[in-house]
């Protein structure tokens, strides 16, 4: 089969920029990522733009600030996946034969504060059934008892990220925390502090694929959904009858791409996982089958999940310091993995990373991951 | 009570107090709450209704302390997910109310007066010890 190559990334920083719209911020990644492909709009046979957040037709909105094509353009919702399920599809357009390049591209400007989704019914809402950080909390609280972990270690993941953060210019929060600082944060839902929480912001991220030619390949990438019966699952199903015997969908969707790459999470240099909030990421790290349930205190510990440890985890600082665009949030891992295993990621890079790994979860539920390969 | 129900498809009000309705496939032998044309966990389309246990045990609790969206009544609020009693095992998200509500705790349902959808006052339910 054709090997997809991405040949050029781009990216508009997150964070919140008043007065710009994410039209605006969709264009100027798409023009970094044509650039660095050495092409122009003109030359692209398709477009996927994952958005949640961004209204009718929010990619041809962003295309139409560059020309007028004619070519197809795809807008795509997935949740917190929406731009890992355009980057699917976009890679899948090429390995199928139907294209020879391609764009992909994310984009959201969100509101502050929870976010509101139409995910839930009216009357669920104003149940107060549909608090978004509650349901990390107790997943969070879950993964503690079942992981022997402490609150100390959801805060020393801020703690690592926030770090990592502070050496991205991109990031919303580019200044490091203490374990003490994020714990004593404003409680948001115990055991989760407001520094253990994600924030919903805004930005844009932008990938071309291309048909065989130079750069870092996609070896693999899968989007799955999820399975029933877990009342903890980003499907938010409000009841459930086991939490122990089903596969999560970002279990479903690395072993997929594991397997698409001929590798395994030990052949894994460096991450970009999910961390809405401090407990999401621990528990990526047993999903994507990084480290067993319960070893996640010793990574800590250790610091090998740190720039320069074994398995650099969210180098870009992750979503704790960025925050979460969620259309553009995929990308923006694919846009730093690109730039790791090019050796450009500046003060942050992972020395000699060949292989990196990309994974979203959230709502719907929809996870994605993507093996990125050197 | 003389309020209605947050929603009729979900909860009853009648001489007997208030009661949480469910499903029950008998082919997948699973209980399920809201109620579903089919099985959430199987699929099953031999769904009957089926009124949920009013007590059980809580499974997890945490507290919301910032109203979500959509959401009129008062902050903070406790929240968490419990186990009704009856076999097989249902876990249900649900509010609860009072103190001590650790895990293991035992509770039963309460109704509960919160702005509906449309701002008028609706019945709804938590679980409390």
């Amino acid at each position: 089969m054709s090997k997809v190559r991405i040949s050029g990334v781009g990216l508009h920083p997150f964070g919140r920029f008043e007065g710009v719209t994410g039209t605006q911020m969709g264009v100027i990644a798409v023009r970094a990522a044509l650039a660095e492909a050495a092409i122009g709009v003109r030359q692209v046979q398709a477009a996927f733009c994952g958005t949640a957040y961004g209204g009718v037709a929010a990619g041809h909105r962003v295309l139409g600030g560059l020309a007028g094509t004619g070519i197809p353009i795809y807008d795509v919702e997935a949740g917190c996946a929406s731009g890992g399920a355009a980057l699917q599809l976009g890679a899948a357009s090429i390995a199928s034969g139907q294209y020879d390049r391609v764009l992909v591209f994310g984009i959201e400007k969100m509101p502050k504060g929870v976010i509101r989704s139409s995910f839930f019914a009216p009357w669920q809402e104003a149940a107060g059934l549909s608090p978004a950080p509650a349901y990390f909390a107790l997943r969070a609280q879950r993964l503690l008892v079942d992981a022997g972990l402490t609150t100390e270690h959801l805060a020393q993941v801020v703690v690592k990220n926030r770090r990592h953060g502070a050496a991205n210019p991109d990031a919303m929060f580019q200044k490091a925390v203490t374990v003490d600082e994020v714990l004593a944060a404003r409680m948001i839902c115990e055991p989760l502090t407001l520094f253990m929480l994600c924030s919903p912001n805004e930005g844009a991220a932008a990938a071309v694929l291309e048909r065989d030619g130079d750069g870092v390949t996609v070896a693999g990438i899968s989007l799955r959904s999820h399975l029933p019966g877990s009342v903890l699952g980003e499907d938010s199903p409000l009841c459930g009858i086991d939490d122990t015997t089903i596969t999560p969908p970002s279990t479903l969707a690395a072993d997929e791409a594991y397997a698409q790459a001929g590798l395994g999470p030990c052949d894994v240099d460096v991450v970009e996982c999910q961390d809405t909030d401090a407990g999401r990421e621990l528990l990526a790290w047993a999903e994507l089958g990084l480290c067993r349930s319960g070893e996640q205190a010793r990574i800590l510990e250790d610091g090998s999940a740190l720039v320069g440890g074994a398995l650099p985890i969210n180098p870009s600082g992750g979503l704790l310091s960025k925050g979460e665009p969620l259309g553009a949030s995929a990308l923006g891992q694919v846009v730093e993995i690109v730039r790791q295993l090019r050796g450009t990621a500046g003060a942050r890079q992972v020395e000699g990373a060949q292989v990196g790994l990309t994974h979203v979860i959230g709502r719907g539920a929809n996870a994605c991951v993507a093996v990125l390969v050197r | 009570m003389s309020l209605r129900p947050i929603d009729p498809s979900v909860l009853r009000v009648d001489d007997d107090g208030i009661t949480l309705l469910g499903g029950h496939s008998a082919t997948s032998g699973q209980r399920h709450f809201p109620p579903s044309p089919v099985c959430p966990f199987t699929g099953a389309d031999d769904v009957e209704p089926l009124d949920l246990p009013r007590t059980g045990t809580v499974w997890l609790h945490t507290s919301v302390n910032l109203p979500p969206p959509g959401y009129a009544g008062p902050v903070p609020y406790h929240f968490g997910i419990v186990e009704l009693d009856g076999e097989p095992l249902l876990r249900i998200v649900s509010r609860l109310s009072g103190e001590g509500l650790a895990p293991g705790t035992r509770v039963e349902l309460t109704g509960e007066e919160l702005p509906g959808p449309d701002g008028e006052p609706v019945l709804t339910w938590a679980f409390r010890p």
